[in-house]
């Protein structure tokens, strides 16, 4: 830190920390909007002017959970006795919880679309990182014949938008039979990220000294081995930033999810708005699925934020 | 222990021909030093007989046996480098038993902390056992990469470089001890350097490398003395040898385009080169400044180094270096006059640069 700082730098250091105070509070607000959303009463989500003073409830997260539907009268008082707390709170917004033959309480579809969003971004997460970086450990390290042109062919995979090949894919699936699978999606979306990860890694290993690994084959260690106990945590800072950056368009993926999946396999993005529906959308519930589908992508790069300084910088600072 | 023979060894990379039929015999127990400038194929060398790097033809032989099959693991060779031969991971204590704990190896977990202990002591680090490597001074990381080579008891240590990446002080310190290592050992010593000091003081043997070809090899005492060309002549020794054109007339030589003479004695007749275009060798140990010599010179500078001078001296367009005691005041611009002893010039010749005596 500079130590001594003249007038005209103290004021610009002011204007810059209120600039950034600025920018902060634009980026945060649809997020505090969502959140506040999602502890709302249904009657208080679209008031004109907006509510900001309630009581924040659970109700939304309960009626996200599970399958509900609109009661045509008021339930006995012994019937919302009977019932338990959180099915109280769905009764007051005059609907009610709809229960198997065997009295159980039906699931709504979120929970099953949430873990297949984690089941798929997770799976291709570690199928991109892992192959990329196999791939970027062998052009960093060994002579490849049309290396220049083969990078350019694996990064020219992201020429085009994705969407533009949306049709003969769905063709395709549709005949292999991958419509509506998690290994369907899963290649897809580990095909995406595949060039970004080849590259960002190539260039992580360019950064580790092949000394290293060549000590290590010399002290009687195979190349497999030098790579495990030598390359790998030499590189777990670009395999970190890597892996967030594959994760994040994995999970947030829509377009490809909206066609090639219906039911079974899918994933969050597309069943949110879907939910918007017909009639009056409930936008309390919307936005609580909203806040719990943020929330894996914070968490991740939370815990690896102290790779990730250091990754997103692709190597420009560091030594 | 080993003694290795690299046989007519050529490497290529692309166009660019590192080695040229290159041929090196290392005996058991020898410390030997490949000297040249950056470039010049030493580390190349190295990787070869590391089997890092494969001969694009020619063969590497230990103790007899071709290892062209052999992976760097079955070479049993150990690697200390410049740098980064040690994990920033790793503590040093960690890195010292890295070497030791390869499956085709299987050392006892007792062994490796006894041999890790006599390894710290040797080279006084044991105070550093626990610490990360990347809390290390230069000479310190150094000491452990050579920690991490002997701990193994390999068979050929291969050294590239290990001293130039420190300050002088340590690298003068570390190249006794590295020898002393050596001796004790009594190990095959490949070293690559382009510290032509390191080389004369360390080396058993030497191995004059330029441009991919081995120019001379032979002891320190060989090369200094009686250097093959003139390449050699000028890359060996500090300062260099004195270079100065010329040819001979009689028992005299005489110095072009300047020319003044100076006296051969017997050399001049023996060496039946008369009128030859020659280039003279002279150490600047051998150029001595005295009152009743034949030449008179102006000096040019006078480098003072504690336990002697380096005068540069001039003779028209001509400089050239002198030792003398410390003792002797000279001042820049005075006239002095010099000699050479005669027996000690080496002849050059002008065009090819190889000496006559080679030649011959």
């Amino acid at each position: 830190m500079a130590a001594v700082q003249t007038t005209s730098e103290r004021v610009l250091n002011r204007v810059a920390i209120v600039a950034v105070l600025v920018v902060t509070l634009i980026f945060l607000a649809p997020i505090y909007w969502i959140a506040s959303t999602a502890f709302k009463p249904r009657n208080l989500a679209t008031t004109i002017p907006p509510t900001v003073v309630f009581t924040p409830e659970i109700s939304p997260f309960v009626k996200l959970m599970v399958r509900r539907s609109q009661m045509r009268e008021q339930p006995s008082a012994e019937e919302y006795a009977a019932a338990p707390w959180w099915e109280q709170m769905v009764m007051d917004g005059g609907e009610k919880v709809v229960r198997d033959g065997k009295g159980e309480v039906q699931l709504s579809g979120y929970p099953n679309r949430f873990m297949n969003s984690l089941i798929v971004a997770i799976t291709s997460t570690v199928l991109a990182v892992g192959m990329g970086t196999f791939t970027a450990y062998g052009f960093s390290r060994f002579k490849v014949k049309g290396e220049a042109d083969l990078l350019f062919f694996i990064l020219s995979t992201r020429m085009l938008p994705p969407v533009v090949v949306a049709i003969p894919m769905f063709l395709m699936y549709r005949a292999v039979g991958l419509n509506d699978t998690h290994w369907g999606l899963i290649i897809l979306y580990t095909a995406f990220n595949l060039s970004f990860s080849v590259w960002l890694m190539k260039g992580f290993m360019d950064e580790i000294p092949k000394e290293y690994e060549e000590a290590a084959l010399v002290d009687g260690y195979t190349r497999m081995q030098a790579f495990f106990k030598i390359v790998l945590p030499e590189a777990a800072t670009g395999i970190a930033a890597t892996a967030v950056f594959c994760f994040i368009t994995a999970w947030n993926e829509y377009a490809f999810a909206l066609i090639m999946t219906n039911r079974r396999a899918q994933t969050a993005p597309p069943f949110i708005p879907s939910q918007v529906g017909s009639g009056l959308p409930d936008w309390t519930v919307i936005a609580a699925g909203t806040l719990l589908f943020l929330l894996p992508v914070a968490i991740f790069t939370f815990l690896l934020r102290n790779h990730l300084l250091r990754g997103v910088t692709f190597g420009a600072i560091r030594k | 222990m080993a003694h290795i023979e690299l046989r007519n060894i050529t490497k290529k990379f692309g166009n660019h021909t590192a080695l040229a039929d290159l041929s090196l015999d290392i005996a058991d127990g020898e410390f030997f030093v490949l000297l040249g400038e950056t470039g010049a194929g030493k580390t190349t060398t190295l990787r070869l007989v590391a089997g890092l790097e494969k001969p694009t033809s020619g063969q590497v032989f230990i103790d007899g046996v071709d290892v062209a099959d052999w992976g760097a693991a079955e070479r049993d060779v150990a690697l200390v480098l410049q740098q980064y031969s040690l994990y920033p991971r790793y503590t040093v204590r960690e890195n010292l038993e890295f070497p030791l704990k390869p499956k085709i190896r299987r050392v006892p977990d007792a062994e490796i902390a006894e041999r890790v202990a006599r390894v710290a002591k040797t080279l006084r680090i044991e105070h550093l056992l626990d610490r990360k490597t990347d809390r290390l001074s230069g000479g310190e990381m150094q000491r452990v990469s050579i920690g991490r080579a002997i701990v193994r008891k390999p068979r050929v240590f291969l050294m590239d470089e290990p001293l130039s990446a420190l300050d002088a002080k340590l690298r003068e310190a570390l190249r006794t001890e590295l020898k002393n290592i050596q001796m004790n050992l009594g190990q095959t010593f490949l070293f690559v350097t382009h510290d032509q000091i390191e080389a004369m003081s360390m080396g058993d043997k030497v191995a004059v490398l330029n441009h991919g070809r081995i120019v001379q090899q032979g002891t320190p005492q060989e090369i200094y003395n009686n250097p093959r060309n003139t390449f050699v002549a000028s890359f060996v020794g500090s300062p260099p040898m004195n270079l100065i054109d010329g040819k001979m007339s009689g028992e005299k030589a005489v110095i072009q385009p300047m020319s003044f003479e100076l006296p051969l004695g017997g050399r001049g007749k023996a060496s039946g080169a008369n009128d030859r275009a020659l280039t003279f060798g002279i150490r600047p140990e051998d150029l001595v400044i005295e009152s009743g010599a034949p030449v008179e010179a102006k000096v040019h500078d006078v480098e003072n180094h504690g336990v002697e001078k380096i005068v540069t001296l001039r003779v028209g367009e001509l400089l050239l270096r002198a030792t003398t005691p410390a003792r002797t005041q000279l001042a820049i611009e005075d006239a002095v006059r010099f000699g050479w002893n005669a027996d000690k010039v080496t002849l050059f010749d002008r065009g090819t640069g190889v000496s006559l005596r080679h030649s011959a």
